[in-house]
């Protein structure tokens, strides 16, 4: 497989197309923004807690492909799930796009996501599409107020 | 097409261009990316390097490297004259009348700031307008904001129409006696709009308003004469005309910077210190506080040589070629639309895909060789105006290839193949 094929997989092609949970959540008691300086991109994130439970998940913004289908799949992932459980995810998916996610199925709890970005990580220039939404996903857990920004991703320490 | 008519005036013919020839002083562009000849397309972030600015930098180091205005000693002699010749280069590449009017600093960003911040001490108060134009880079709007809110005075923007063409009458309209200062680009590096900046000095002037300009895109692409134009301030970048980075060039009527407080406090730049009072130095060294980059500037002076000997009008008629090329054989691709269609224009080619994201398609170039860039290009009101979030844009030098402007078509099919 060429190595634009193996970045835009089907999944992401898919999910970057026609993301799941695109809409603006009514029901939100979260919100958050979260910006990508270096491409003028953006999400806005809306939650809908029942106490520590994400009961429904909503985005809206624009992006690439990648931070779109990352939105997206994402979203999928957290509905449902215990704020602890959500933040469990970003800790994965952060260390799968730097490449320190061991890829066995059982030992973590990202499933396809894992198989569709596994290859972000040998695509530094890429890395902050991927990670735009996650970010705004714990944000929006831990009750931040300020907008999300994806800079420090330069940062070697 | 005035440029080209101008330079067949001259006798010129883009036939006698060989890029060919030229191709061969830039070691970088003989290499391969991802398996493919390069396509390096990005010479509005930075231009490559030839040769004999590469030579230049490392005999410098090898066999020139003291600092300059200091040593009584052979090689201090020999690093201040070289550095010194540079400028003396650098005020002929831009027909400036005195070498002092030429201040070396970092590139166009710091030469804005310094103008911004010195000037703006002195004759910038509440109450008083700075005008700049809708199509800036962020380097020629973020500066006078920060003088703007210190100084309370109120920041002004010279609006655009649809195909990125500044409003002089609107311009005309907006001067009035509490306006201070006129910072507009020359080119735009989103855009490629080049700015009837004539024009607007002349009006500015008629009412006693100096004029800057922002000289990062134009001075690589556009014979400059800062006489002819009649600015007050012209500030450009060694980067991104064939010179290293980390140098650049503000140029400055000699009264203004007399009038002018500096910035930067430190060595070189004074005449004399006590504790109780500091004499400053002499232009232009009131304005350059500090060790130097002498390599750069240096390098620099190397780059204009470069330039000069190929010759600006034989530059800017080639790359007007190129951009007409260019814009027939992209603009012919379904799904894709150019930003900025201004009449006068030189090598940018903004532009959009639709369905798919710039990022996406400067992944899938890259990967096929070619280099773009993707993003706002620091020009984020810009892309406001045209309302996308953001572009992909090749920019053109005079070492591109009509075969280069075909592979880039070539890659956007792919791109289209890929992600629709």
């Amino acid at each position: 497989m060429d190595r634009i094929a193996e970045l835009y997989t089907e999944v992401i092609n898919f999910h970057g197309s026609k993301p799941r949970n695109f809409k603006k959540l009514e029901t939100a008691n979260r919100q958050q923004e979260g910006v990508n300086p270096l491409c003028g991109d953006h999400v806005t994130l809306y939650l809908e807690m029942e106490g520590d439970r994400i009961k429904d998940v909503g985005f809206q913004g624009t992006g690439c492909r990648i931070s779109t289908a990352s939105a997206s799949m994402m979203t999928t992932a957290i509905k449902g799930k215990s704020k602890e459980d959500a933040k469990e995810l970003f800790d994965e998916f952060h260390k799968l796009i730097k490449g320190q996610l061991p890829l066995d199925p059982d030992q973590h709890h990202l499933g396809h996501i894992a198989t569709a970005f596994s290859n972000i990580a040998n695509r530094p220039e890429r890395v902050k599409c991927a990670i735009l939404s996650w970010r705004t996903m714990r944000a929006a857990l831990e009750g931040e107020t300020e907008a999300v920004t994806t800079e420090d991703e330069h940062r070697q320490d | 097409m005035p440029a080209a008519l101008e330079v067949e005036a001259k006798g010129m013919r883009t036939s006698q261009f060989d890029v060919h020839r030229i191709r061969e002083d830039f070691p970088i562009l003989k290499q391969q990316v991802h398996g493919r000849p390069l396509v390096y397309l990005d010479s509005a972030a930075t231009s490559q390097k030839p040769q004999v600015v590469i030579d230049a930098i490392k005999d410098y180091y090898s066999e020139q490297n003291a600092n300059v205005h200091r040593g009584v000693h052979y090689l201090s002699q020999l690093a201040t004259r070289e550095y010194e010749d540079a400028r003396v280069k650098i005020q002929r590449f831009i027909n400036a009348a005195e070498t002092h009017e030429i201040i070396y600093t970092r590139g166009a960003t710091e030469g804005i700031n310094l103008v911004a911040q010195s000037y703006g001490r002195k004759f910038v108060h509440e109450g008083d307008e700075i005008i700049i134009s809708a199509m800036e880079h962020h380097s020629n709007i973020v500066p006078w904001q920060m003088l703007c809110e210190q100084n309370r005075a109120k920041l002004r923007v010279i609006p655009i129409n649809d195909d990125g063409e500044l409003l002089i009458e609107e311009f005309a309209r907006m001067l009035n006696r509490n306006v201070k200062m006129v910072a507009v680009t020359h080119l735009s590096n989103a855009l490629g709009t080049i700015v009837p900046v004539k024009r607007i000095i002349e009006l500015a002037h008629s009412q006693d308003v100096p004029v800057l300009l922002d000289g990062a895109q134009a001075a690589p692409h556009l014979k400059v004469d800062v006489r002819e134009l009649d600015c007050d301030f012209y500030a450009f970048s060694g980067h991104k005309m064939c010179g290293p980075t980390g140098i650049g060039v503000l140029y400055g009527k000699s009264h203004w910077l007399e009038s002018m407080p500096p910035v930067l406090g430190g060595g070189d730049m004074i005449s004399s210190v006590t504790f109780e009072k500091t004499t400053y130095n002499v232009l232009p060294y009131k304005f350059e506080a500090g060790t130097p980059n002498i390599e750069g500037a240096i390098g620099l002076g190397v780059a204009v040589d470069y330039l000069s000997e190929i010759g600006l009008d034989l530059i800017a008629a080639y790359e007007h070629e190129l951009l007409e090329y260019g814009t027939e054989i992209i603009s012919a691709i379904p799904g894709v639309k150019i930003i900025g269609t201004a009449q006068e224009k030189a090598g940018v080619l903004s532009f959009t895909v639709d369905g798919v994201h710039p990022h996406d398609v400067g992944t899938i170039l890259d990967d096929q060789g070619i280099a773009i860039r993707a993003g706002h290009h620091c020009a984020q009101p810009v892309m406001k105006r045209f309302n996308v979030p953001a572009t992909a844009r090749a920019s053109l030098a005079f070492y591109n290839t009509k075969q280069e402007i075909d592979a880039l078509a070539e890659g956007l099919q792919k791109v289209i193949e890929v992600l629709s």
